[in-house]
């Protein structure tokens, strides 16, 4: 509270979120003379890929590994760099005039910034299948968080399903650390090695590459891997007891579990930069809707710029170069420095974000999940909050509901607490799958602030003008 | 379900969840608390009151919605723990009181 009492109502840049891309735009602006302020929903820096990384009680280093260790000097670098942290804020809107939104300790507050720029990450495709809402299921991400910020292992049967590094990284990360896992449920389609497979030349070159087949090795040496799994379903009354799946054309079979962790990789976090109407477009490789930017990340409103994995799947040390960029632009709008000195320091970081990217269409390609995994059937829900069936989408489909924000009114679905925050690309893609189209025909719900739920009370919290007052004073 | 790491020793945060005592650590989401108290369900849904827990801990899913010293539909992911919090499991539509 104290943090945000001593907040200025306006600033010159405001940057959202304190992962790679959120930490390297902040310190990058604030160095230049940028009077920064960086609001994040966390207690402490780090984002996702970094989480807790001040303050983990995972000491040994090898656990969490060198990649995650790296977070550590971005962080470093932000404390001496005179950028403000206010963490603990929910961001619950941004106009196009450059007005925030925030809530913090409870109270509302509104703070000015003549640029914007957003950092809100990635989150975990969603993963429809049948039992998904089961206590005892959640995403591989979510087991990632518990290891990290409170140095927490599964214990008991332990079923890994999905597809992507970040599946292969946690089992990882739970053996080092001592845990077990009955099986890894490989869900990566056979098909996608050939659709990869002209772009693997490229990936030669990566720095990924190395350290990927180590990691494939490591937890194969100790881990059964079922390969080619579809069908996947997830059975139990109260909470999961068993995963039901086939291998290729084997008959189904079925192992019991006590937590299952899903994952099928990650999709940028857009609702933010949607809700101030930033322009997207589908992504067909990866699978999502990625915002329209240009080479120094600013977005379709000139205002606001979009950085790290935000702004497409690229990964952390990509993020953070983005970041760099984007406060670069930042700074040269603001008339900190010129243009040559903007693209000067700029060389670096280019240079940088093509090393790192070597090998990305690779993995895009050879991970993307399997569309049955993606477009739900039957009585799978598709939307968890309002619990919204496949099948409810399709008949309203059938009626002539065509686009997601009509479905919203018809089903209500993306319209619970969570915002179309998790079914969105679902429904997207259910609709795109009845109506035989693209998902870049069929779009993406329109969202609007809040962009999080807020309580009346918050919102009564903020600061009034006079003007304000004496609009609605009688006499 | 899950267990927690032997090293380091972290100082531990006296909490209760559904009035019953439990030992969290600091730096715990009041969610991480509750898996490590063996509660894999924190709320029954609004619609159809099913079982769910905590599903992303990253504050998307609005799964593991709980009651905090009284105030019902929070986020157990997004709030730490502090001493003598009061967690309570929901079931059913909760209002959303200030």
């Amino acid at each position: 509270m104290s943090k945000t009492a001593a907040l200025n109502p306006s600033c010159q840049l405001v940057v959202i979120g304190a992962g790679p891309a959120g930490l390297a735009a902040a310190t990058t602006a604030a160095k230049l003379g940028v009077d920064t302020v960086l609001l994040d929903e966390q207690p402490a820096p780090g984002g996702q890929i970094y989480r807790a990384i001040t303050e983990t009680p995972v000491t040994k280093r090898s656990i969490l590994g060198m990649d995650y260790w790296h977070g550590a000097e971005l962080v470093t670098a932000f404390r001496s760099s005179g950028a403000r942290h206010v963490p603990g804020t929910t961001v619950w809107s941004v106009t196009r005039e450059g007005e925030i939104g925030f809530s913090v300790g409870g109270a509302a507050r509104l703070i000015e910034a003549e640029r914007i720029i957003l950092a809100t990450g990635a989150q975990e495709r969603p993963f429809p299948i049948p039992g998904w809402t089961l206590p005892g299921v959640m995403t591989a991400g979510a087991a990632q968080i518990l290891l990290k910020a409170s140095g927490m292992v599964a214990e008991g049967r332990v079923v890994l399903a999905g597809t992507g590094p970040l599946l292969w990284l946690l089992a990882a990360q739970y053996l080092r650390a001592g845990g077990r896992i009955v099986t890894v449920l490989d869900t990566t389609p056979p098909a996608n090695r050939r659709a990869a497979l002209p772009y693997l030349p490229n990936f030669l070159g990566s720095d990924y590459l190395g350290a990927g087949i180590a990691l494939l090795r490591e937890v194969k040496a100790r881990v059964p891997v079922i390969g080619d799994v579809r069908s996947l379903r997830l059975l139990g009354e109260n909470r999961v007891r068993e995963v039901v799946y086939q291998s290729g054309t084997a008959p189904e079979r079925r192992i019991g579990a006590d937590l299952v962790l899903l994952h099928q990789g990650v999709v940028p976090n857009l609702n933010l930069a949607n809700a101030i109407g930033c322009r997207q477009e589908w992504h067909e490789d990866q699978l999502c809707f990625v915002p329209v930017i240009d080479a120094w990340g600013t977005s379709s409103i000139e205002r606001v710029a979009i950085a790290g994995d935000g702004a497409g799947i690229a990964g952390a040390r990509i993020a953070a170069e983005r970041g760099r960029l984007a406060a670069l632009e930042a700074a040269h709008r603001l008339g900190r420095i010129d243009a040559y000195r903007r693209d000067a320091e700029a060389v670096a970081p280019r240079r940088a974000i093509t090393r790192f990217d070597k090998g990305r269409r690779f993995i895009d390609l050879m991970y993307r999940p399997r569309a049955e995994h993606r477009v739900p059937q039957g009585d799978t829900l598709a939307c968890r909050c309002e619990e919204i069936t496949a099948q409810q989408i399709v008949e309203a489909v059938k009626l002539g509901s065509t686009g997601p924000n009509q479905m919203k009114s018809l089903l209500r679905c993306g319209m619970g607490p969570c915002q179309g925050r998790l079914c969105g690309l679902t429904i997207t893609e259910l609709i795109a799958s009845a109506r035989g189209v693209s998902p870049a025909d069929v779009g993406y719900f329109r969202l609007r602030p809040p962009i999080k739920p807020i309580t009346l009370a918050e919102l009564a919290s903020l600061p009034k003008s006079e003007a304000a007052v004496q609009a609605v004073v009688r006499g | 379900m899950f267990r927690r790491l032997p090293e380091p020793a972290v100082a531990p945060v006296s909490i209760t969840i559904d009035g019953m005592p439990v030992e969290a650590r600091e730096g715990d989401s009041v969610a991480a608390a509750l898996l490590a108290a063996g509660h894999a369900r924190c709320r029954s849904s609004s619609v159809s009151d099913a079982p769910r827990g905590p599903y992303c801990m990253m504050g998307v899913c609005f799964d593991c919605l709980v009651e905090i010293d009284g105030a019902a539909n929070r986020q157990a992911c997004m709030v730490r723990v502090a001493p003598g919090m009061r967690v309570a499991t929901q079931d059913g539509r909760r209002e959303l009181r200030a």
